[in-house]
């Protein structure tokens, strides 16, 4: 393939990477995960030095499991901040959702799990579709309208929470739901699990990779391809050594909880539709300029309203798995749980202003969020302390994400 | 006179001459107006208006603020219907009710703020809406090489990589990205409204450099500008209107800027130029 006129076929991937470079990549928005990484490194550092047990198996995994429910409510966020909207309801829905199967699940009515797991996925997303709804046709900014949500279906949840007359507290009482959280892979599934994962990225790659050479396009060297190849097999093996490792006391505990799968599997789900369909490739153009989308032939509202849809399907397990970890449903669900999620999001780099996220920025979000929560109470730090900490993340992370948004468009 | 849409002959400037007033269709013209009348409530912004776009020549629609250009074009562009008149294509009558309707005649038009999203990359630009795909995902690789090769064939050397942010591009060359996605949908007519209104000298002559190419390769360009400099700079035609009517039009030969701005300024001068048409 000639290169006559599109001149300069720089390895654009990001072969040479100069500092400049980098900066200005920084600047102007694309700026990758590695601010944020390093943010997470020098984070994990210090805890292990003002605490060892920081970084023991045990601790790690229930790290892991703490972020889950940040990385789920995140992602269920990023849907909507791509196309600058907002979901402040999130965190009562899912918990509603959850609701609706721990209350079907239980002794009076005693339904099957594959019939109230997806039941509770079911009413979330109802729900979310709903909201969108209402935004979309009556033209109402989100913020008001799950504002509403946020107070309306607390309301509803305490509602059905205190009706079954359990003072307040719905406990899981079926084995699925429970072992979401509770239950491990055995250490062989572990293994197998986490190389398949591997595998099936490492293949992708160089695929890509492949493809690309073959029909003449900028490619990244092979030894970056190469790298990032055996980056991911230590990675995982690292991981698999985490998990597999023995964290019990008294008796054996080992493997991979079943609510990482499940993190994965979203998160795979999710990235291939921002990132490989039509739909995907909509609701970034809404969220960069939704005028430019229309009048390219996009159906701006019906691709709004499927990203309401996605909130809804997303938030629908994060539910489950809230549900799961803490046991049971309370009529006290932890208002900050939205707002951690929101926080989740900026922190690992998608834009409040539309346009910019990836749903990878919900689980170095959320790690982010739980290391913070994990290592703090690990060194007793006060509950005001860790607070005021989240805070000083959060304000950095929007700071940041303000600054780039700028360097983004020098054109005009 | 017979330019087709296809003919990539050099550019015959002298041809095509067909003055406001005359009746029957052009067979000539890839896009003819006969009496155009778009009336907003007892408003007639556009009054009888007679127009022919022969292809792979520049038109260059100039008036007035409030002179019915942007109303004009988009009549062309499907967006406002014409209370009465009839649009010629091709030597067909047609009718363009929507946006679609009119770039699937191959109609396009680029807009003065360009409807580009800054998050998202020149492919991915260039293909919004057209995305092509294989089976339920993205065909990148078939869309990559294509935006490729437009943007060379329309020599727009200056854009560093085609997986670059379109936010991050001059003003120029967001401008022949507009421009780029414009014909690459194999349109015949683009039209541009102001394209380099907000641009400095060097990508001002790009942009130029740009139409001219369009031209050449047989596509019709009509650009609505209020720099008579660069109108006479691109143009091998001028349509000038004034209060909604298209007082003169002809080849550029026929103007000058005096007379043009006189045109502009009074809506005079209509039949003195005809008078001039040989």
């Amino acid at each position: 393939m000639s290169d006559t006129n599109v001149t300069v076929p720089v390895a654009d991937g990001g072969a040479v990477n100069s500092l400049r470079g980098q900066l200005k990549r920084l600047r102007q928005g694309d700026k990758g995960l590695l601010p944020i990484l390093l943010g997470l490194v020098v984070l994990v550092i210090y805890f292990q030095i003002r605490n060892s047990v920081f970084l023991s198996s045990g601790n790690l995994v229930n790290l892991f499991v703490q972020a889950t429910i940040f990385i789920l409510l995140a992602m269920a966020e990023i849907w909507l901040l791509l196309l600058g909207e907002i979901d402040l309801s999130v965190g009562f829905v899912s918990a509603l959702g959850a609701t609706t199967a721990v209350i079907l699940l239980d002794n009076q009515f005693q339904w099957p799990w594959f019939a109230a797991l997806p039941l509770a996925i079911v009413v979330t997303t109802a729900i979310g579709t709903l909201q969108g709804f209402i935004i979309i046709r009556l033209r109402l900014p989100s913020f008001i309208v799950t504002l509403a949500g946020l107070l309306g279906w607390e309301g509803v949840l305490i509602f059905f929470v205190d009706r079954q007359g359990t003072g307040g507290t719905i406990p899981v009482q079926e084995k699925v739901l429970y072992d979401l959280v509770n239950a491990n892979l055995s250490p062989i599934a572990t293994w197998i699990f986490t190389l398949a994962c591997a595998a099936a990225m490492i293949y992708i790659i160089v695929r890509r990779d492949q493809s690309r050479r073959s029909s003449g396009l900028d490619s990244v060297p092979q030894f970056v391809t190469i790298a990032k190849s055996a980056a991911l097999v230590v990675a995982s093996v690292v991981l698999v050594l985490v998990f597999n490792a023995n964290r019990g006391t008294f008796v054996v505990l080992e493997g991979m909880p079943y609510a990482i799968p499940v993190d994965i599997a979203m998160l795979a789900a999710g990235s291939f539709i921002l990132t490989r369909t039509k739909a995907g490739r909509y609701i970034y153009a809404i969220g960069g300029n939704a005028e430019a989308a229309r009048r390219a032939g996009v159906n701006v509202n019906r691709y709004r309203l499927l990203a309401f849809v996605f909130t809804g399907i997303t938030a629908g397990v994060a539910g489950l798995i809230y549900a799961s970890r803490l046991g049971g449903i309370s009529d006290n669900v932890d208002s900050n749980l939205v707002l951690l999620a929101v926080a989740s999001a900026v922190i690992g780099g998608t834009s409040l202003f539309g346009g910019r996220g990836k749903m990878i920025h919900a689980v170095i979000g959320g790690l982010v969020i739980a290391t913070i929560y994990n290592g703090m109470a690990l060194i007793n730090m006060s509950a005001a302390t860790q607070y005021i900490a989240t805070a000083l993340v959060l304000l950095v992370a929007v700071a940041m994400d303000a600054v780039a948004r700028r360097g983004s468009s020098p054109s005009r | 006179m017979t330019t087709t849409p296809e003919s990539t002959s050099p550019l015959t400037p002298q041809n095509g001459v067909s003055v406001s007033g005359d009746s029957g269709v052009a067979s000539s013209a890839l896009l003819s107006l006969r009496g155009i009348t778009k009336s907003f409530g007892a408003v007639e912004a556009l009054k009888h208006v007679d127009l022919d776009i022969p292809a792979g020549q520049v038109t260059a629609l100039i008036g007035d603020n409030g002179a019915g250009k942007s109303t004009l074009i988009k009549a062309i562009a499907g967006i406002y219907a014409p209370t009465s008149g009839e649009i010629y294509w091709e030597g067909r009558k047609v009718s363009m009710h929507t946006p679609r309707d009119a770039e699937d005649l191959g109609i396009a038009t680029v807009y003065q703020d360009l409807a580009l999203c800054d998050n998202l990359d020149i492919v991915q630009n260039m293909y919004l809406g057209h995305e092509e795909s294989r089976r339920l995902t993205l065909d990148e690789i078939k869309m990559e090489l294509n935006t490729k090769r437009v943007l060379s064939e329309l020599s727009v050397s200056t854009v560093r990589s085609v997986r670059q942010l379109v936010g991050s591009l001059s003003g120029g060359q967001r401008q022949a990205i507009a421009v780029a996605r414009a014909v690459m949908h194999e349109s015949k007519l683009v039209i541009m409204d102001e394209p380099t209104a907000a641009l400095g000298v060097s990508q001002t002559a790009q942009v130029l450099d740009l139409i001219k190419r369009l031209a050449s390769r047989g596509i019709a360009v009509l650009v609505i500008s209020h720099n008579l400099v660069d109108v006479f700079e691109v143009a091998d035609r001028i349509a000038v209107m004034y209060l909604g009517t298209l007082v003169s039009s002809g080849p550029v030969a026929n103007y000058d800027t005096a007379s043009a701005v006189e045109i502009i300024t009074t809506g005079g001068f209509q039949s003195d130029v005809a008078a001039t048409v040989k």
